[in-house]
């Protein structure tokens, strides 16, 4: 009986997590996806995420909306995706390395104007109670639910029926699987891809405004752990698809809480695994769908990580 | 555009055939453009910090003082110049193969806990040397295999070594965890989760007449030693080749996948001594203190040497000048200390983008060749 009640618990808070920490990874991931989509990778994601989350409580602390911080968050997103793509596209350069770069520099960024905002409290993201049905406190918290998580789904579906049913999706996908049959197509490859990386950051930016505004909820300069690295990661373990995105990020997320929860009822050992499950499960999904001679399925046949 | 399309073979031919002042022209395009790179950002960090109304000139007369001024700061310098080398090695061997390594932290992090780990029995009867000796060893194995494994992967797999390096940095990091927070967890310090100390009678110790440890003495000659091993001999030679087009190398029969796997293993090996000084120097022990950032600092390091092994040293020397004058410009300019963060973003931006420029300047074509 003692089992079944602290099985219910790990359950709960995993399905809770996964709810709460998978949002960040998804709009990242999306991003990144898109991005990736007209064939080009930008590793600096992390950056963007940290500044988007940076400038969003900066925002919400002097405006009093939380929705115009997710707005800046996302505007200042899409200006780095911008000097990424604009970078990206000059001959001899290397996008992952801009990409690490961008990195830096954003958090770098982020850092230095997030200086006055550590102590102050902004105004918070509501969230909308899916719980009244319940009388069990855990269900009933585990079901308040931020909109963003309901705009990320709603975002996935969408990018999923656009890349495969709009003219714009096939202008993406032309462009990421053969810059030269695009090119024969019109398009104009380095628009496209610099478009795609904006939009891609404008996702970023908003998955960061997520983290400080919603939970964990302050902006801290250890806020990010990761998650704009991770969804590079996430992406290919999704194999590129928005919808398996969503699913990718709900598993990120209950791995995540895993570890905590399994502390909770007193497993304290190996939960450090736990935590790193997800990068253990993308290396191994890596390992075995790749090969040396051809690339992974679903992948877009521009892009260098893959190639 | 037409500069573009010049083809190597022809850029040699007019090498051999030019002056030597066409010789010196040619060459000095790899040191005029990073030093161009470098003032273009001098001159945009400026323009951001008079936005903030800041004095771009005290900014950098106290990274001067902070980080050269003085021998005191020269020796805070050093310190955090020993681990860079090592750290932009991991990054900078690979990228002669063509393959961008940016997990060097995680072989950092495994290093120094395997040499943290196994000095633990050792402690009591081994003498230091010895007990130096099989840290080192330990170290330099745990890094070498973790990287090591990257390039097989990447070799037998096709899988991407920058991502795969990046998710093992994130392995590396729990493992560190796992038996820190757990089995070799030190119970007498109840602060920070540590593994037992290796005593402090142990420690490697300074060089005379400083505050700096011999880790720096072994990068510089480190870097020499792989200097001579990429650019002087066979191996290096076939590097280069597999780096520089990968089909020819496998249809001159050269070992790829050994090289690769190689390559990797050194680079790895490289960041895991970082981690046996940084414990065995440093800290006296593994904790979360190994991750520092330096893996991925050493990333720029590697990026502004151009990968080359000599230009390391005083590039290390140079960015672990800028990091120790944070502390000073934080107190004396009120600015925050990410703003050390945002000139090295801002560098290895500008110098990603200074490559664009190589081989299309019109001043360092050789006339023959233009």
């Amino acid at each position: 009986m003692g089992d079944d009640a602290g099985l219910m618990t790990v359950l709960l808070a995993m399905f809770a997590g996964a709810i709460r920490v998978s949002t960040p990874f998804l709009f990242v991931s999306l991003g990144e996806m898109l991005t990736e989509k007209s064939g080009r990778i930008n590793l600096g994601l992390e950056g963007t995420l940290v500044f988007g989350a940076m400038s969003a409580y900066a925002i919400s602390y002097h405006t009093g909306s939380p929705w115009l911080g997710v707005l800046v968050a996302g505007i200042c997103g899409s200006g780095f995706g911008a000097l990424h793509g604009y970078l990206c596209k000059l001959p001899k350069v290397n996008d992952i390395a801009i990409g690490i770069a961008m990195m830096l520099f954003g958090t770098g960024l982020a850092f230095f104007f997030g200086k006055p905002y550590i102590q102050p409290s902004a105004p918070r993201l509501p969230s909308i109670s899916f719980g009244a049905w319940s009388d069990h406190p855990g269900i009933r918290q585990a079901l308040e639910i931020n909109p963003l998580f309901l705009l990320g789904i709603a975002l996935a579906i969408f990018l999923w029926w656009a890349l495969k049913n709009t003219r714009y999706g096939l202008i993406i996908r032309t462009t990421g699987d053969s810059a030269p049959a695009a090119l024969a197509l019109g398009i104009n490859v380095n628009t496209v891809r610099l478009l795609s990386t904006m939009v891609g950051g404008f996702f970023a930016g908003i998955g960061g405004s997520f983290l400080s505004l919603y939970y964990p909820g302050s902006w801290t300069e250890g806020l990010s752990s990761g998650q704009g690295l991770m969804a590079v990661a996430l992406v290919i373990f999704a194999r590129w698809n928005p919808i398996y995105c969503f699913w990718a990020a709900l598993l990120f997320g209950a791995a995540g809480a895993l570890g905590p929860a399994l502390q909770s009822i007193g497993i304290s050992r190996g939960y450090h695994f736990f935590n790193a499950a997800p990068y253990i499960l993308t290396l191994f999904i890596m390992i075995v769908s790749t090969s040396p001679r051809r690339s992974l399925k679903g992948a877009p046949g521009e892009l260098s990580i893959t190639k | 555009m037409a500069d573009t399309t010049e083809t190597p073979g022809l850029a040699v031919q007019s090498s051999l055939t030019g002056g030597l002042l066409d010789r010196f022209r040619r060459s000095s395009e790899f040191v005029v453009i990073p030093l161009l790179a470098l003032i273009v950002s001098g001159i945009l960090f400026s323009i951001f910090l008079l936005a903030l109304g800041k004095s771009p000139v005290d900014f950098f007369a106290l990274v001067w003082r902070g980080g050269f001024g003085t021998s005191f700061s020269w020796q805070n310098t050093l310190v955090r110049a020993a681990p860079l080398i090592f750290t932009a090695l991991c990054v900078a061997i690979p990228a002669r193969l063509g393959l961008v390594i940016i997990g060097g932290e995680g072989a950092l992090v495994l290093g120094g806990f395997a040499a943290a780990s196994i000095a633990i029995p050792m402690v009591g009867w081994a003498p230091a040397y010895l007990m130096l000796a099989v840290m080192a060893i330990a170290g330099m194995l745990a890094g070498g295999i973790w990287i090591g494994c990257v390039g097989a992967l990447r070799h037998y797999r096709g899988v991407n070594e920058t991502i795969a390096s990046l998710l093992m940095f994130y392995i590396a990091v729990s493992i560190l965890n796992f038996f820190v927070e757990g089995a070799l967890r030190d119970p007498s310090d109840p602060n920070k989760p540590s593994t037992k100390p290796i005593g402090a009678e142990n420690m490697i110790g300074v060089i005379p007449g400083t505050d700096v440890h011999w880790g720096l003495l072994v990068g510089v000659l480190l870097c020499g030693l792989l200097y001579l091993l990429m650019n002087r001999t066979t191996f290096g030679f076939a590097a280069q080749i597999a780096g520089g087009n990968l089909r020819a190398a496998q249809a001159q029969g050269l070992p790829v996948g050994k090289l690769m796997v190689i390559s990797c293993a050194i680079a790895g090996a490289c960041a895991g001594l970082a981690g046996f000084f940084e414990v065995a120097a440093i800290h006296g022990k593994a904790n979360a203190s190994l991750i520092a950032g330096y893996g991925f600092t050493g990333i720029l390091v590697s990026f502004l040497a151009r990968h080359n092994p000599l230009v390391i040293v005083p590039v290390a020397i140079f960015l672990g000048g800028i990091a120790a004058s944070g502390g000073l410009v934080q107190r004396r300019m009120d600015l925050p200390d990410a703003t050390v963060l945002v000139l090295q973003g801002l560098l290895f931006v500008m110098i990603l983008v200074s490559e664009t420029f190589y081989g299309r300047l019109p001043f360092f074509k050789s006339k023959g060749a233009a």
